[in-house]
């Protein structure tokens, strides 16, 4: 230890030798298996006190192939895989990996069937923003309005499990329409929740909004600007909460979005898209609580005036599968029915590429397609938003306390098998 | 602003350059998706690029995916992997397409990074699964498998069982521990 001249007697803290030399820091392994990442990922955090100067992101523990795996599914089947990819919302993966693979087969949907997936998309934007906003609340200690949320979600699982058999895992759509047609009750069971779901809402705002402990946790934490926002590729409700102006829905609609859906005129569904200023977790909860009414809306519009007719494209286009009835009973639908599901015979697609999105709650979610002319795709590559704004945590965690690494996390809601694939 | 517009801004300031710009699927009965990729080589990307996102015309601001393919097996493909940018211009609300042809034994481009910073998780990704470089990238590291994994899973050649890497993983025991 070295001496020190004498000096008049201040307080000057020093550093002893040799711990100047790494300033002081230490590093904090986080994850892969802990309660406030929700899923399985990790990072490796420097902390100068609490913190945090260095944070580095390891992911790539739930990599499991789907992309690869898609190259040897035909383009009804893979639509099971899909719907892990996003598991919290899954029926929106579903309808937007049919979204593109329609672009590829140049399909226009029956009125009916875009009139149905619009009400599951939107269904699906009200769950995944219900587990988002109670989650982040949960991180901080609030573990009421996550009860509130969960609650909801439950009577969502039950809507899909009503009109597609499963609560998890739908795979409701097909190429061209979907698996079944809803059950004729189906309406009346969505516009009763429509009816509840708002004095949820309103519960877990009046625990939240005003919650003095809730506002500061969440207010200026995480910001991040809008031109950086596009710059890192952000969309969807992150995006707009930094205050940019961009909704698939309304920049390049599709479904019932768009006007003219059921080819007699009428115009897209009405509903506004929540901006924010703000940019920080706060914003983020408050663009999601806002999108959650915006979708009830849209339910709203759309549930009483399902139109009526077939769920399918028609099976002479030789890509929508014909109803059970007509393959039972007729030549023709026997044999459309074979030439799709055969293992020697299947989709016909044209040689080319494209890509489909569409606004999922986390962001654009988009498929990229190629194909071959073979039944199965020769690649599928997904946009996946999560892995996206995932890619940013570092930047915004910089700065903060270790504390606040789970607001932010919990704010982002990365999926984690979004995330990996 | 239409795509054609971006074209002719492109083809107006590159005249020594091919894009060849073309739909990226064109179907048996003569129509096509609006949607419009260009040929860039990969020595001249950044240069693109940069131009593409700052000239007033363009102004692709968003890069809003890089995939890679492996188009070994693809009918009338000249090149082995193409590397495609998908970009997008939030104030014009157009997209585009940039695909960057390499082929082997050193599959080799310019890293964006420099031009969105959004890149580089998306570049490490497409490392990850195909072994395609990207210079002058800050972080080139593998992203989803770990370091030191043996192959290119997404490449046409490895098989979708894999080649035996989960039989060959070290066991760990409560000795060698």
């Amino acid at each position: 230890m070295a001496v020190l001249p004498p000096q008049p007697s201040t307080l000057v803290p020093e550093d002893l030798a040799g711990d100047g030399a790494t300033g002081d820091l230490w590093t904090l392994n986080f994850g892969p298996q802990h309660p406030a990442t929700h899923t399985t990922l990790r990072m490796v955090m420097e902390l100068d006190g609490e913190t945090v100067v260095a944070c580095t992101p390891h992911i790539g523990y739930l990599h499991s192939g789907f992309e690869k795996l898609g190259e040897h599914l035909d383009y009804n089947q893979y639509v099971t895989v899909t719907e892990r990819i996003n598991y919290v919302s899954p029926i929106a993966n579903n309808i937007t990996f049919h979204h593109a693979c329609e672009r590829l087969f140049n399909l226009t949907l029956t009125p009916r069937c875009q009139a149905i997936r619009t009400i599951c998309a939107e269904l699906a934007r009200i769950q995944d923003h219900l587990l988002c906003v109670g989650a982040a609340a949960l991180d901080l200690g609030a573990m009421t309005a996550f009860l509130f949320g969960f609650n909801e979600r439950e009577a969502i699982y039950d809507l899909i499990e009503e009109i597609s058999g499963s609560r998890f895992h739908p795979s409701f759509t097909r190429v061209g329409g979907l698996m079944q047609d809803m059950p004729p009750e189906w309406p009346a069971h969505v516009k009763a929740f429509c009816k509840k779901l708002p004095a949820a809402l309103d519960d877990v705002e009046a625990l939240l909004n005003r919650n003095r402990i809730f506002i500061e946790r969440t207010k200026g934490i995480g910001y991040l600007s809008a031109e950086d926002a596009i710059a890192w590729g952000w969309t969807g409700p992150l995006a707009r909460a930094s205050g940019v102006r961009r909704d698939l829905r309304k920049d390049e609609p599709y479904l019932c979005y768009a006007d003219n859906w059921d080819g007699k005129g009428s115009s897209g569904v009405d509903f506004k898209v929540p901006i924010s200023r703000g940019g920080d977790c706060l914003a983020r909860y408050l663009v999601r609580l806002e999108e959650m009414r915006q979708s009830l809306h849209i339910i709203e519009q759309l549930v009483d005036n399902i139109p009526a007719g077939p769920i399918n494209v028609l099976p002479e286009g030789k890509v929508g599968l014909p109803n059970k009835r007509e393959v039972y009973f007729s030549i023709e639908g026997l044999i459309h029915h074979f030439e799709l599901i055969m293992t020697n015979r299947g989709f016909t697609p044209p040689v080319g590429e494209v890509y489909g999105a569409t606004e999922t709650s986390n962001g654009e979610q988009g498929y990229y397609l190629a194909s071959d002319g073979d039944k199965t795709p020769y690649r599928i590559r997904v946009r996946p938003p999560s892995f996206i704004h995932y890619s940013t945590f570092e930047k915004l965690v910089v700065g903060h306390q270790i504390s606040d690494v789970v607001a932010i996390l919990g704010s982002l809601n990365i999926i984690a098998a979004e995330l990996d694939r | 602003m239409s795509v054609e517009q971006v074209i002719d801004a492109l083809r107006g300031r590159f005249a020594d350059l091919d894009f060849s710009p073309q739909p990226l699927l064109v179907r048996p009965d003569g129509t096509a998706t609006e949607q419009m990729w260009v040929r860039v080589p990969p020595e001249r990307l950044v240069e693109v690029m940069t131009f593409l996102k700052e000239n007033e015309e363009t102004l692709f601001d968003q890069l809003v995916d890089v995939t890679a393919i492996d188009y070994l097996n693809f009918p009338g493909a000249e090149d082995r992997y193409g590397v495609i940018y998908s970009l997008l211009s939030l104030v014009h609300g157009h997209r585009l397409w940039v695909k960057c042809f390499v082929n082997d034994p050193d599959p080799e481009v310019p890293s964006v990074t420099g031009v969105w910073v959004g890149a580089n998780w998306l570049e490490r990704e497409v490392y990850d699964m195909f072994g395609i470089r990207f210079q002058g990238h800050p972080d080139l590291r593998r992203i989803l498998t770990w370091e030191g994994f043996p192959a290119w899973p997404l490449r046409k050649d490895y098989p979708l069982r894999g080649q035996g890497e989960r039989e060959q993983y070290e066991v760990v025991t409560r000795e060698s521990a």
